[in-house]
């Protein structure tokens, strides 16, 4: 029995290993009874999850004139698409394209602003940079509730309020912290005798940070991306406060004003938060690994 | 930028340890866009929180009315404590199931990792959007539930929290899947042959070395829970009468219902301490806040 410790693989890239016979042992450590306690409580939370998810898409194919004399977890009995075309038709294109380039904004103004800054938190150990790097230490604990009054007067002076800037600017800035907190942590990782290396061939810090840094901090970068993406996309907070207009009105809110409009058309309502959901789920599909991948950096691993 | 960039390049040839090193301004943009748009307000909430003002106007001074109205504020007491309450129960629901789930979910069966996808969809909904599901979920005439849940005060509670569990669940099973992946297999190896049994083995090992998981997990359950506003908003507009209007949601109906935008930034002073607080204490006692790499683990 003693030697079966012997292999044990100690990297921490889970792929290769499941393939290798100690791995087939291992397994076989984990799992040698069936535990039919977690079986049946991932049962539970299996129901727990998807009743909902049932009971949306269920209703959201019922006609509005069935929608109040049943219970969801009925199967509709004849199945239509009326309902998303209501919202389909109430403007739902507007509210996404709205809500794609407050993302792709947000990501951008990010990425511009905090790998420079992380760049010079690693790399220089002057007292100006450590002073940069605990202002966005402390910036983790300011809740955007708190501010939103001051910022609301501030938007208003400059003259930005009911534009998609005024979404688009403090949700940048409080999607910052946490990214500078990500890269700087991956930026730590590039060892200093590459950087030396380079020096030596005169190349520029600018140089560095474009064929050294970036490349080696992908990682890290596209765990920012995918946060601050996010952050942008179920922001609700800014644009309840700073938007008002039609004109600049993203999807959240989009949903949220869905409740009053549709009132008692609840399945409506239900096809309009399936929709919003595709275009993430979407992404799920597509790039689930670095999805996943990318949050568990976010939750500080 | 430019000039920034041949300073730096300058640097090159003085000297080895300095060589290539970028200079401080590189941080400059960062620094000046997060304090315009994140530090400034929260300097100017507490500016505020002296004065009154109806949103149109300039703020006038009222010194210390607004405090003293937030402490004579029946509804202070009871968010506070409904915030502390709204807080336990998320975190004990939230650390119980995403515990047992993510350490499940570390095995390597076919079954568990389709099950893990599964169980994350949730998470890809925003916090509106499955506001919006519960509220019609819950509906009384609609709903699963027959009753007026959303209608009790207890009923409104047990649902927020359920609903801010059924979204950050799957995050914190993550969290804690990754975690129990790191658990060095031999410590069981070790356990079983001294015949420690599978609860014994869960209590001795499992918990403890997952220790680091939990304090991540519960900083950002405390700090999340403040995020509540959405749900809060959605499914019970503060209700049934005041009993779960958390404080940022009292912060909104003052200022942007009733226009009181002193006495807003009153209570959102009040939140910045409360939070900023928390948050100092738990970055102290956890190091939450230390320069660790983040790519272990991933």
């Amino acid at each position: 029995m003693s030697h079966d410790t012997l292999p044990r693989p100690t990297t921490t890239d889970k792929r290769p290993e499941r393939r290798r016979p100690e791995g087939l042992r291992r397994r076989r450590h984990w799992t040698r009874h069936a535990n039919p306690l977690a079986g049946l409580g991932s049962i539970i939370w299996l129901v727990i999850v998807l009743v909902p998810i049932y009971a949306m898409l269920s209703a959201s194919l019922t006609g509005p004139d069935k929608a109040l004399t049943g219970n969801p977890l009925k199967p509709p009995t004849d199945p239509t698409l009326d309902n998303y075309n209501t919202v389909l038709n109430s403007g739902f294109w507007h509210l996404l394209s709205n809500t794609v380039i407050v993302a792709v904004t947000v990501v951008g103004i990010v990425l511009v602003l905090c790998v420079p800054l992380a760049y010079v938190a690693v790399r220089t150990r002057t007292r100006w940079s450590g002073a940069a790097f605990r202002l966005f230490l402390l910036g983790v604990a300011i809740p955007a509730q708190a501010v939103v009054v001051p910022l609301y007067l501030l938007i208003a002076k400059l003259d930005l309020y009911d534009s998609l800037l005024a979404v688009i600017l403090p949700t940048a800035a409080f999607a910052m912290p946490v990214s500078v907190l990500v890269l700087t942590g991956t930026l730590r990782d590039i060892s200093e005798d590459l950087y030396e290396a380079m020096a030596l061939d005169g190349a520029s810090p600018l140089r560095m940070l474009f064929q050294l840094t970036i490349p080696l901090a992908k990682g890290g970068i596209s765990t920012v991306v995918i946060y601050a993406a996010l952050q942008a996309w179920n922001g609700f907070l800014f644009p309840l406060i700073f938007t008002q207009s039609d004109e600049p009105r993203v999807l959240t809110l989009g949903l949220f004003n869905f409740v009053s409009q549709f009132g008692v058309n609840i399945p409506a309502l239900l096809a309009s938060v399936v929709l919003s959901g595709i275009p993430i789920f979407a992404v799920y599909l597509v790039a689930r690994r670095a999805l996943i991948g990318g949050l568990m950096g976010v939750g500080g691993k | 930028m430019s000039s920034t960039v041949t300073s730096g390049g300058e640097r090159v040839q003085r000297g080895k340890v300095r060589a290539g090193r970028p200079g401080a301004v590189w941080a400059l943009p960062a620094v000046l866009f997060f304090t315009f748009f994140a530090v400034v307000p929260m300097a100017l909430a507490f500016y505020l929180s002296f004065t009154k003002w109806d949103g149109l106007g300039d703020p006038k001074p009222v010194g210390l009315a607004n405090w003293q109205k937030l402490l004579d504020d029946p509804r202070l007491t009871q968010s506070l404590t409904l915030t502390v309450l709204l807080t336990a129960a998320s975190w004990a629901f939230q650390t119980v199931v995403a515990l047992l789930l993510g350490v499940w979910a570390a095995g390597r069966q076919r079954n568990r990792a389709v099950l893990s996808a599964i169980f994350f969809v949730p998470f890809l909904l925003s916090s509106t959007a499955i506001s919006v599901l519960f509220y019609a979920l819950l509906d009384p005439n609609f709903g699963i539930i027959q009753k007026d849940t959303l209608g009790s005060s207890s009923g409104a509670f047990l649902a927020i929290v359920f609903v801010g569990g059924w979204q950050f669940i799957p995050f914190h099973t993550l969290i804690y899947q990754g975690g129990a992946r790191q658990i060095p297999p031999v410590l069981y190896q070790a356990a079983a042959i001294d015949g420690a049994g599978r609860y014994r083995q869960f209590f001795s090992i499992t918990l403890p070395q997952l220790r680091h998981t939990i304090t991540t997990s519960t900083v950002l359950i405390v700090v999340g829970s403040l995020t509540y506003f959405e749900t809060v908003l959605i499914l019970t507009k503060g209700g049934p009468g005041t009993d779960t209007a958390i404080l940022p949601y009292l912060m909104y109906e003052a200022g942007f219902k009733t226009y009181d935008f002193g006495y807003a930034s009153a209570i959102a002073s009040a939140l910045v301490l409360a939070a900023t607080g928390l948050s100092l204490i738990l970055i102290r006692l956890t190091g939450f806040g230390g320069m660790r790499s983040t790519r272990e683990g991933m």
